[in-house]
Order: structure tokens, then sequence, then C-alpha cells
């Protein structure tokens, strides 16, 4: 598996830290319902098939990338950095 | 059927045309007491104690594909009870008697070798945590000795003690650990639970959850529909589709644990050897195939197949702790789908609905832990009542914090462990 760094292109799968779902993106409020940080922090989709999930180009430009990809074929669909989805999400609230 | 060495003499001299097969080949009732989900180690073990322990018949399992097709069927054997946790460490306790008792419990030849393990440390820090697990074990009436390099020289004098980097300190030994045969396990527990008059259902996918009120009422599966009192789900490697077909979203990411197995050599590694320093374990099987592994891939994946780091990690602490094995060629290499917990422990509990009871979580360490789950799951399903050996492993931990065992010290995160 190589994953295409948007900043970097296709790099060594081993210049990556494997953070978890995306949805590490979506941090809950700090007075949020307990079952909202139960949900962000333990239970996960964990689908079989496409999801997305946060990677760090740790051993490159340190950039936290989105990746879309196939859990049950390692096919990587679509990386982008997380940034720029922050940012859309922010444009759209 | 009864195993013994007579009936093996006698097959032997008329040919071996007397053997029966080991289980029937049931059609699926319309209703059973219990329904248990996946034919896996676990969920066989766990009929065979519903019905052993607690009288229980009206009994099904049910698989996706054949029995002992999962996890079961390829590991790397490994049995062992050195934990510490209060929680995981009287629960691996009870599975290693489990262990020792199990041929004649199930009267089946389940290989087991207690051929002893060595974890090995590196380093002064790491000696002093070794005593303190190794304490830990014998408080708890386990075996545990804390070898020097010396002494650890004489069981492994294959090793590189001479390391620059990684320097031998010495090792904790368990002489009760070693090594099953796999497979064997599997078959022995559905025979024992078939003896017992379980159903157990091949070829047989549950495709729904029918749940009224709070409260299950049976299952949908490719067989037909089939109502039960009380649903078992054990189906580490898909927990997560199983539990959604109820509805629920569980605290469990899966991930890939690779182990490789070499060509055939002559007996060579005699233990269970664990290097300190890098993640790689290794033993040898009876066929004389070096049996190992190391870390998961850490990243999401279903594929049952890693990738070429994690390889050349395993590999490189391979050549560190034991160069003679650049000698050996590796023959075949696989990936096993491990149910991860964000704290690396399992999870045997009930769930919010009524008569359904979720075992998973085994991360990479369910082998060694199928007997003593087997043995509380059942306990768990016939009394509703958790048994104490496995009192520990509550699905709301994560919510609540309470009684986490982070056996590594690491962190309750998905990624850590």
């Amino acid at each position: 598996m190589r994953v295409i760094c948007p900043k970097c292109g296709e790099r060594d799968l081993k210049e990556f830290y494997y953070q978890g779902d995306v949805l590490a993106l979506g941090r809950p409020d700090p007075d949020a319902d307990e079952t909202l940080w139960n949900d962000y922090l333990h239970n996960r989709d964990n689908p079989s098939g496409v999801r997305e999930d946060l990677w760090y180009h740790e051993a490159g430009c340190s950039a936290w990338i989105v990746v879309t990809r196939n859990t049950a074929t390692h096919e990587i669909l679509k990386t982008e950095l997380a940034t720029s989805r922050k940012t859309a999400e922010e444009g759209n609230a | 059927m009864k195993f013994s060495g007579f009936e093996l003499l006698k097959q032997g001299l008329t040919g071996n045309t007397g053997w029966a097969p080991h289980w029937r080949r049931p059609k699926p009732k319309g209703a059973y007491d219990i329904v248990i989900i996946g034919g896996g180690g676990h969920g066989l073990a766990t009929a065979y104690y519903l019905a052993k322990n607690h009288g229980l018949q009206n009994i099904a399992v049910l698989e996706k594909g054949y029995l002992g097709g999962g996890n079961i069927g390829r590991n790397t054997t490994i049995v062992r009870s050195n934990y510490m946790m209060p929680g995981n460490s009287e629960f691996y306790s009870h599975s290693l008697k489990l262990w020792e008792g199990m041929e004649q419990d199930l009267n089946f030849n389940t290989m087991m070798s207690q051929r002893g393990q060595i974890v090995l440390f590196h380093s002064d820090g790491q000696r002093d945590a070794a005593v303190r697990r190794a304490n830990a074990m014998i408080n708890r009436g386990d075996d545990a000795e804390i070898l020097t390099t010396a002494e650890v020289r004489k069981h492994a004098p294959y090793l590189n003690f001479d390391s620059a980097r990684f320097p031998i300190y010495g090792g904790i030994l368990q002489r009760r650990a070693g090594t099953a045969r796999h497979d064997a396990v599997a078959w022995g527990y559905a025979r024992g639970a078939d003896l017992r008059g379980v159903d157990l259902i091949q070829n047989c996918e549950v495709t729904g959850m029918d749940i009224e009120n709070g409260r299950v009422q049976g299952v949908q599966t490719t067989q037909g529909p089939i109502k039960a009192k009380k649903v078992a789900m054990v189906t580490a490697g898909r927990s997560s589709q199983v539990a959604a077909l109820a509805g629920m979203r569980l605290p469990i990411e899966s991930h890939i644990l690779q182990a490789f197995v070499s060509e055939g050599l002559k007996p060579v590694i005699h233990h269970v050897i664990s290097f300190g320093m890098g993640h790689f374990y290794i033993s040898q099987s009876d066929k004389g195939g070096l049996v190992f592994g190391g870390n998961l891939d850490y990243y999401a994946s279903y594929a049952a197949r890693g990738n070429l780091a994690m390889k050349e990690h395993v590999m490189e602490a391979a050549m560190a702790l034991m160069p003679i094995i650049g000698q050996a060629k590796v023959l075949r290499s696989w990936g096993g789908i491990m149910d991860m917990s964000p704290d690396g422990s399992p999870i045997i509990d009930k769930t919010h609905i009524e008569g359904l009871y979720l075992n998973c979580g085994w991360c990479y360490g369910g082998f060694k832990a199928v007997p003593a789950s087997g043995y509380g799951f059942a306990h768990l399903i016939a009394t509703d009542n958790h048994h104490p050996t496995a009192s520990g492993f509550r699905l709301d931990r994560f919510r609540t914090g309470y009684g986490l065992m982070d056996e590594e010290g690491t962190g309750s995160q998905h990624n850590l462990h």
C-alpha cells in the first residue's frame, strides 16, 4: 500500500502515521453529552469497504491527510488535505 | 466414538475404515433456547461449556463458513498466562488451567505442548518491569522464573547475546506456557458440543436480528428464520458487522496482524521466544516450520493480508535477535483480521438489548483465551451473571473509564494497541 500525499505525491506507507477514523476531525464540544464523547472516542462504524480515515505524513511534510480507501482491498480512492476539509466545513457552517 | 490407544490400534490394524464423522450436519430447527453466532474457537467453546457446565442442550451454533475457519484456523498458537492487570490476570490464569486439562476433558488430542515461553529483556529498566510482572504471575498462583543471561543461553544458545544494540539481560520463563494445535481446539470443542446435543450449522450466515420491545426474538439467516430466547454474538473479526444487525456500534476497529511460517526445518527452537526490543516472537511447529509474527500493521483493514512495511520490521527484528534465521526461507505469510478494542482487552458482556450477549474485542490474543472465554461466556449466558474470572470485560468500561485494562500502559485509544 502506498499513500498519495497531496503535497508530496505517492509515498511509502512507512512514512505515515495512522490516526484512525476521520471522525477525529469532528471533536464534540467540551460540555457535550458523554454519549457524544463516547462515540467520538470509542465507538466506530468500522466498515468492511470504503471508509475515510486520517493519516499524518510524519516522515514527510507533516500534513494531516483524509484518505478515502477500501478496507477490503487496500485500494486508495482519494486523498485530500485535512485542512481543506476543515475549511470547507467552516465555509458551509 | 471415544478416542483411546486401543481404538487407534484397532483402526490401524483394520485399515482406518471405522472412523466416523466427529459431528452431525443437522438442518436448523425453527427455534432454540440459545443461538450462538460464530463457529470459531470461542463460539464452539461457549456451546461446549453451556452444555457441559450448565446442562443446556437446545443450542445452535450458526457459522457463516465452515467450523474453525476464522482466526482459530490460522494463528501463532501460543498459550500463556503472563498478564498482570486485574481482570486479565485471573482470566488468563484460568484459561491456562483449562488448557492443561483440555485433552482429557474433550477426549481429543489438541497437541498441547508446554514447552515454555521466554520473554527477553534487554536493559535494567526492562528487568525491573519483568520482575514486577513475574511477581504478579507468582502471586496469582502461576509459574514464572527470572532467568539470567547465562540461564537464557542454556535454554536458547542460538540467540544473539553479544549484540551491541540489544544485549540480552535475561528473560521471564513461564514453563507452563507453550503451543497447541489450533485446528484441533476448534474440532475438539465442536465434537464435544455435538456429542452433548448442540446443533452445529455451517454455511448459515446471520443476515438480520429480530428485536421487539428491547428484547431479542431470534435471527434471520441464509437458511431461514430461527427463533431464540437468547442470542450470543461471538464473531471476532466481523463483530462490527454482526452487531450492526442489532443496531449497535461497537468500540472496535478491525486491524491486520501478520504472521509467517518458514519451510520445515530440523528442531532448533524449543520454546516460544519473545524479543523485548522489537515486536517479534517465534516458535517451531511440530512439522518443523518456524512460526513467527510481529505487530499490527496499524491501519483499519479487512483485507486478510498485510503490507511490506511490517514484514520488513518483523524480518529485521528476527535478524537482530537470532541471525541464524537468515538461513531459513519464508514459506508463506498471512494477515488475520483482529477485533481491536481501545484498551487492548476483550469484551464479554450483556448488551442493552435483553437476551443479546456479546463476546468480541480479542485483539491479537484470542487463541490462548479460547477455553476461559467459552467458559465465562457460557456462564454469563446461562446465569446472567459474570463468571468471577471474566467479570472485568465490561462493554461500558470505555464510556465510564472505570475498569479499563490497558495491559501495555499506552492509553485507551484505538490506534495505540
